[in-house]
């Protein structure tokens, strides 16, 4: 247990010290990512300003809020993409990694958790220039400062394992794009990516509440900006915790299916 | 002449090339479902909430998005997968291949590529318009067409161009995954008509990034709404964005020194 924590702390430690000599890569990368929520932004702002003011509970003060802590959410879910897959399996890659002695999935955690870090301290500028352009309505509790600071770590982990596993289908075809673009679709709508669920119909809200995307998303940013009740708040990170160890059963299970599949030729 | 016969033989070479993978055609149409439902549902959520969208009409969005459906076609078809090659062959040092040939380097870096089965959104772009069009028992004249087909010349020619600005840069900073996630991103803007940006966004996505304007403007022409000097502003910044991306390509190519490839 102690190695493995040994372990964590250098892997993470590489990759913070990587990420930051790539600032440029990074920043130019984090910028390319904001026109998305501005853009849902101005449209809901410009639904609510018709509405009279609010729609679905959002004012533009609050939708403001919504989006800013968006894109750092937004951040934390980007794990290692199901497309990579094809490619660690097609170039022999994969043969390296499963020589070494922890289970692969260790290392995409790290690595990417080590980038996290690194993401958060440049998201911090963005965050306060967008605050600047669209002034926000944000005033959260300590309690939701800190569930938020734990639940943007959740979301990450059942992101990360949802998306291991969509990629572990290439282990079985190649013909994947179609399956992840709905997967994808999905999330878009279900997670509160392209608009708070409060904004969606019951039977939407329902669905969300029963699937995973909503956790990853949705349910951090909620909670910092003020929508969550105490129960609501505590009971979403129970709903992480569920989530992820439901996905690293499953990852488990059809990660020992696959290797048995993978044969490499080279590498 | 010489120049509309070379695109018509790379166009037929890519096309031929990409016959040969009839699958393919399935796999894009699917993609293609996928991204229309999704746009789609997001505009039916926007309209559960509201009745009209900054003086747009539901089905007159849908004229927008139709055309932002077909525009990205263009672009996945042609535009995007010749400004990726040329960034890789800067990485690589393969651009020395296309720079040693005896035509315009600029002409021939942008015609290379042709993935013909992204013009499926091109077609499905085009009945997303007629839709919409039907749906709003709009009379559209012959004037309004022809006005219609030159605001989508014209945006065809700012997403080029600035494309190939994105792309050139590539001289300089190799960002390829940066690149495309740019473009996409700010593309996307113009699934929405720019009048709804507020006032310093929409000069931005006008004259800085003529993007969303590509978009809008050949709407503004199908739903009347297109005034003389709309029209003119357009011919005026798509041109100047071609001659901007020419001369920036221009110094970029005489700084280039290969990469002993």
């Amino acid at each position: 247990m102690s190695g493995l924590i040994d372990f964590y702390r250098a892997a993470m430690k590489q990759a913070i010290l990587v990420q930051f000599q790539y600032r440029a890569a990074n920043y130019f990368y984090m910028i390319g990512m904001i026109s998305e929520p501005i853009i849902y932004l101005v449209v809901w702002s410009v639904v609510a300003a018709a509405q009279g003011g609010t729609v679905g509970g959002y004012d533009a003060g609050a939708f403001a809020a919504y989006y800013i802590v968006w894109t750092l959410v937004r951040n934390m879910n980007i794990v290692f993409t199901p497309y990579g897959w094809e490619q660690r399996i097609r170039t022999g890659e994969l043969s390296a990694v499963l020589l070494r002695p922890l289970h692969p999935l260790h290392y995409d955690i790290a690595f990417f958790a080590g980038w996290k870090v690194v993401v958060i301290l440049f998201w911090l500028p963005i965050a306060a220039v967008l605050a600047w352009l669209f002034r926000p309505t944000l005033a959260p509790t300590w309690l939701e400062i800190a569930v938020f600071a734990v639940a943007i770590w959740g979301a990450f982990l059942i992101r990360m394992m949802f998306l291991w596993l969509l990629g572990l289908i290439s282990f079985w075809t190649t013909r994947v794009a179609a399956i992840y673009e709905l997967f994808f679709a999905f999330e878009l709508f279900l997670s509160g990516r392209i608009a708070p669920l409060a904004l969606f119909p019951e039977w939407a809200r329902t669905l969300a509440d029963w699937l995973p995307f909503r956790w990853t998303f949705g349910f951090p940013i909620e909670a910092l900006i003020g929508q969550l009740s105490v129960a609501g708040l505590i009971g979403g990170l129970a709903m992480q915790a569920f989530w992820i160890l439901l996905g690293l059963g499953l990852v488990l299970l059809v990660w020992r299916r696959a290797v048995q599949r993978y044969t490499a030729v080279g590498g | 002449m010489e120049l509309m016969r070379l695109i018509a033989i790379f166009a037929r070479v890519g096309i031929l090339n990409e016959m040969q993978y009839r699958v393919n055609f399935f796999f894009q149409m699917l993609e293609s479902a996928i991204g229309l439902a999704t746009g789609l549902i997001g505009l039916g959520l926007v309209f559960q909430h509201t009745t009209v969208l900054a003086g747009w009409q539901p089905a007159e969005l849908l004229v927008v998005m139709g055309i932002y459906v077909l525009m990205s076609g263009i672009v996945q078809a042609v535009i995007q997968p010749n400004m990726l090659r040329l960034a890789q062959d800067v990485l690589e040092g393969k651009l020395d291949y296309a720079l040693t040939k005896p035509v315009d380097s600029q002409l021939l870096v942008s015609i290379r590529e042709w993935q013909a089965w992204r013009f499926t959104n091109v077609v499905l772009g085009l009945l997303v318009v007629g839709w919409a069009l039907v749906s709003l028992q709009a009379s559209v004249s012959l004037g309004q067409i022809v006005l219609f087909i030159l605001m989508l010349g014209c945006g065809v020619v700012a997403l080029y161009s600035f494309w190939l600005i994105l792309a050139t840069t590539s001289f300089w900073v190799i960002q390829i995954e940066s690149l495309i996630n740019l473009f996409e991103g700010i593309f996307a803007a113009g699934r929405w008509p720019t009048s709804i940006y507020p006032g310093w966004l929409r000069v931005l996505l006008t004259f800085l990034v003529p993007v969303a304007f590509a978009v809008t403007v050949p709407a503004e022409a199908l739903t009347a709404r297109l005034n003389s000097s709309t029209l003119a502003l357009a011919v005026g910044v798509s041109f100047t964005f071609f001659l901007l991306a020419r001369l920036l390509w221009r110094w970029g190519v005489r700084r280039y020194s290969g990469a002993s490839a």
